[in-house]
């Protein structure tokens, strides 16, 4: 059902494609050739699999969230642990994987963007375990809100550079990387953290994340020799959720469900929610690519707001367009208050703190689960760890309690 | 005659001294003052005017043009008032070739159909495009052609034979060439592989090259000048706008004498 897709052109259906300036198309098409070869060299898949094995942790562990379950009284809930992988977060999965790349293909320089960090921390420790070169954009906003993540790739010897531009969070973040890949392409090799951008990064990161899924599967059916009645995952620019969602695609009893940024909720204006607000976002291009936008009248991108630095983006990957064309994904959202009300949820029934992000999607687990049997199986993606967002939590009970 | 028509007839060099395109954002750093800058710019002897539309996101540019889109988008610039600026300039009298410049989603937003028939009845004479390759433009290049309007396209000093080849292709009225791998922004030294990078353009394609990104001084300008069809300066501009109008008009004027010369 769901088409060999992208195409040659890096389409999904109507979205994606390749929308950048000229200096940085022929980059594009030798990533574009290079990958395509890696995708089918032993040799390559071998190592990488190797390091993930054997430095990353994987394959990561599935839980029974056996007493928040117990409690909601539904569905079983299911978790899938990237937050147990190396450096706290699914984002290692493809770190690791295009950092490989760009040592085989002889790039030295790495540049990345970051919104919570945790790309930026992947990145990073990528750089330092292969010895390249790692400097990473980072809105100012979200170095002040995100600062242990700050301190880590610092520790790492990544260079930090603070972005001062537009909101000063992830969409200028990508912007500033853009233009410092624009300005030196011949060395530099853009590690991109999310399944968006031009042509090929949303392939290239989807499957680099695909193994999130695959592991995911084997695990379930292992486990409880059934596969999950659906699957949930947060949707910023949608890595983890593509990544979870990618080798359930074909099973089309699976319900696969993205949550997207609720923020202060949809009718306040202050959220991510690029599927969820129909008045503000419509299709157009940011970043290379061809996907919803939360925009004015006049095509201008809005800012966004989110407790969850990594969901705080105004567009989100073309594939998750595509699906949800389709009816083949469904997205909701979730708000701050709900996901920080998961995220206390699920610190005292499961003993695992959450990151922010991951929240949201624990929040329409929460909310879901009562509503099914308790035979239903529920497959929560718990894309990354909560120490990073320990502050702003603190912060937002108290002032919640004043 | 056409858009494209006059855009070609302003570019192709024949055995006339370069050609000069300032460019400058509409709303910066008011919308009245952009406007008399405009005029003044082809009061000082301009050959034609790239008009730039304030976005958002400005991937291709560097601090001096980010700075002045949010300024403009802050007085509450759009793309209609883009189109009015035009409007505005022909019924000052001014006849060079205005070319709109600005990122697609804006243009996408208005409905590229009814952005280009607009522009044109507003009296643009062509439009570019920075994030909208051949690759993505089958569509929007069609509806320029059919409204006779130019839509030049973009080599980089990245760009490979076949690229350039497609660019050559693909354009209409010239190609704009960019001098330096990297964003907008006055540089203090031009490219030594300059020189080559425009005769391998020439080699490649007739279309006349127009070179941007980097031209900061009227003897930068004139050495370009010597090699190409013309010469595009936008950020030295716009910074020169800080000490007002007059400021940015003798500068350009600077310019067109250097070219003349």
């Amino acid at each position: 059902m769901v088409m060999s897709i992208p195409d040659e052109r890096g389409y999904y259906g109507a979205f994606g494609g390749r929308f950048v300036p000229e200096t940085i198309i022929p980059a594009l098409e030798e990533l574009t050739e290079a990958y395509a070869e890696f995708k089918s060299q032993a040799s390559f898949q071998a190592e990488l699999a190797h390091l993930h094995q054997t430095y990353t942790g994987r394959p990561t562990p599935l839980s029974h969230a056996a007493r928040l379950s117990a409690h909601l009284g539904g569905a079983q809930i299911y978790l899938k642990r990237e937050d147990l992988a190396h450096s706290g977060a699914h984002k290692i999965n493809n770190a690791l994987g295009q950092a490989l790349m760009a040592q085989k293909m002889g790039k030295r320089r790495i540049i990345a963007e970051t919104g919570a960090g945790q790309h930026g921390v992947a990145t990073a420790t990528a750089c330092a375990l292969l010895g390249l070169e790692c400097v990473v954009y980072m809105g100012s906003v979200d170095m002040a809100r995100q600062q242990p993540n700050v301190f880590r790739m610092r520790l790492l010897g990544a260079e930090v550079r603070p972005v001062e531009s537009g909101s000063r969070t992830l969409k200028d973040a990508i912007n500033e990387a853009m233009r410092d890949w624009v300005t030196n392409v011949n060395t530099t090799f853009y590690l991109l953290g999310s399944a968006l951008g031009p042509h090929p990064y949303p392939l290239v990161v989807r499957d680099f994340q695909a193994i999130i899924g695959q592991e995911a599967r084997q695990q379930i059916l292992e486990r409880i020799g059934q596969l999950p009645d659906l699957c949930i995952a947060c949707v910023g620019g949608g890595s983890n959720a593509i990544g979870l969602f990618h080798a359930f695609r074909e099973d089309e009893n699976v319900q696969l469900i993205g949550v997207e940024a609720g923020g202060l909720g949809i009718e306040s204006g202050k959220h991510a929610a690029r599927f969820a607000d129909d008045r503000r976002a419509r299709p157009g291009v940011l970043h290379g690519t061809r996907s919803f936008i939360l925009q004015d009248d006049y095509g201008q991108v809005l800012e966004t707001h989110s407790i969850s630095a990594g969901l705080d983006y105004p567009s989100v990957g073309p594939e998750h367009a595509y699906l949800r064309s389709l009816g083949r994904t469904e997205y909701t959202y979730a708000t701050d208050e709900a996901a920080l009300e998961a995220f206390q949820m699920l610190c005292e029934f499961e003993g695992i703190i959450p990151a922010l992000e991951s929240a949201h999607a624990v929040a329409e687990a929460i909310r879901r689960a009562p509503t099914l049997s308790k035979e239903a199986v529920l497959l929560l993606n718990l894309s990354g760890r909560g120490d990073k967002d320990l502050d702003t939590v603190l912060k937002a009970l108290e002032q919640r309690r004043a | 005659m056409n858009g494209l028509e006059l855009v070609t007839a302003t570019f192709a060099r024949q055995n006339r001294r370069a050609s000069f395109m300032p460019y400058f954002p509409v709303g910066y750093p008011d919308y009245a003052t952009s406007l008399d800058i405009l005029a003044g710019l082809a009061g000082a002897g301009a050959d034609a005017l790239e008009i730039g539309m304030p976005f958002s996101d400005p991937i291709a540019d560097g601090p001096t043009l980010q700075a002045a889109s949010q300024v403009a988008l802050h007085n509450g610039i759009t793309i209609v008032d883009c189109l009015r600026a035009v409007q505005e300039l022909r019924t000052r009298g001014v006849t060079i070739p205005l070319l709109m410049m600005g990122y697609y989603n804006p243009i996408l937003a208005y409905d590229e159909a009814r952005f280009v028939q607009a522009a044109v009845e507003a009296g643009a004479s062509g439009f570019i495009v920075p994030d909208l390759p051949p690759d993505e433009s089958a569509g929007f290049s069609a509806l320029t052609q059919q409204a006779g309007v130019a839509f030049p396209q973009f080599v980089a000093p990245t760009s490979s034979p076949e690229r350039i080849q497609l660019a050559g292709e693909r354009a209409r009225g010239f190609i704009y060439l960019v001098s330096v791998t990297g964003v907008t922004g006055a540089r203090t030294a031009l490219s030594a592989d300059l020189a080559s990078l425009i005769s391998r353009v020439q080699q490649i394609t007739r279309q006349p090259v127009v070179v941007g990104f980097g031209i900061s001084t009227p003897e930068k300008a004139r050495e370009v000048g010597a090699l190409a069809d013309g010469v595009i300066i936008g950020s030295k501009l716009v910074s020169l706008a800080a000490e007002g109008p007059d400021a940015v008009v003798t500068f350009a004027r600077q310019v067109r004498q250097a070219l003349d010369a």
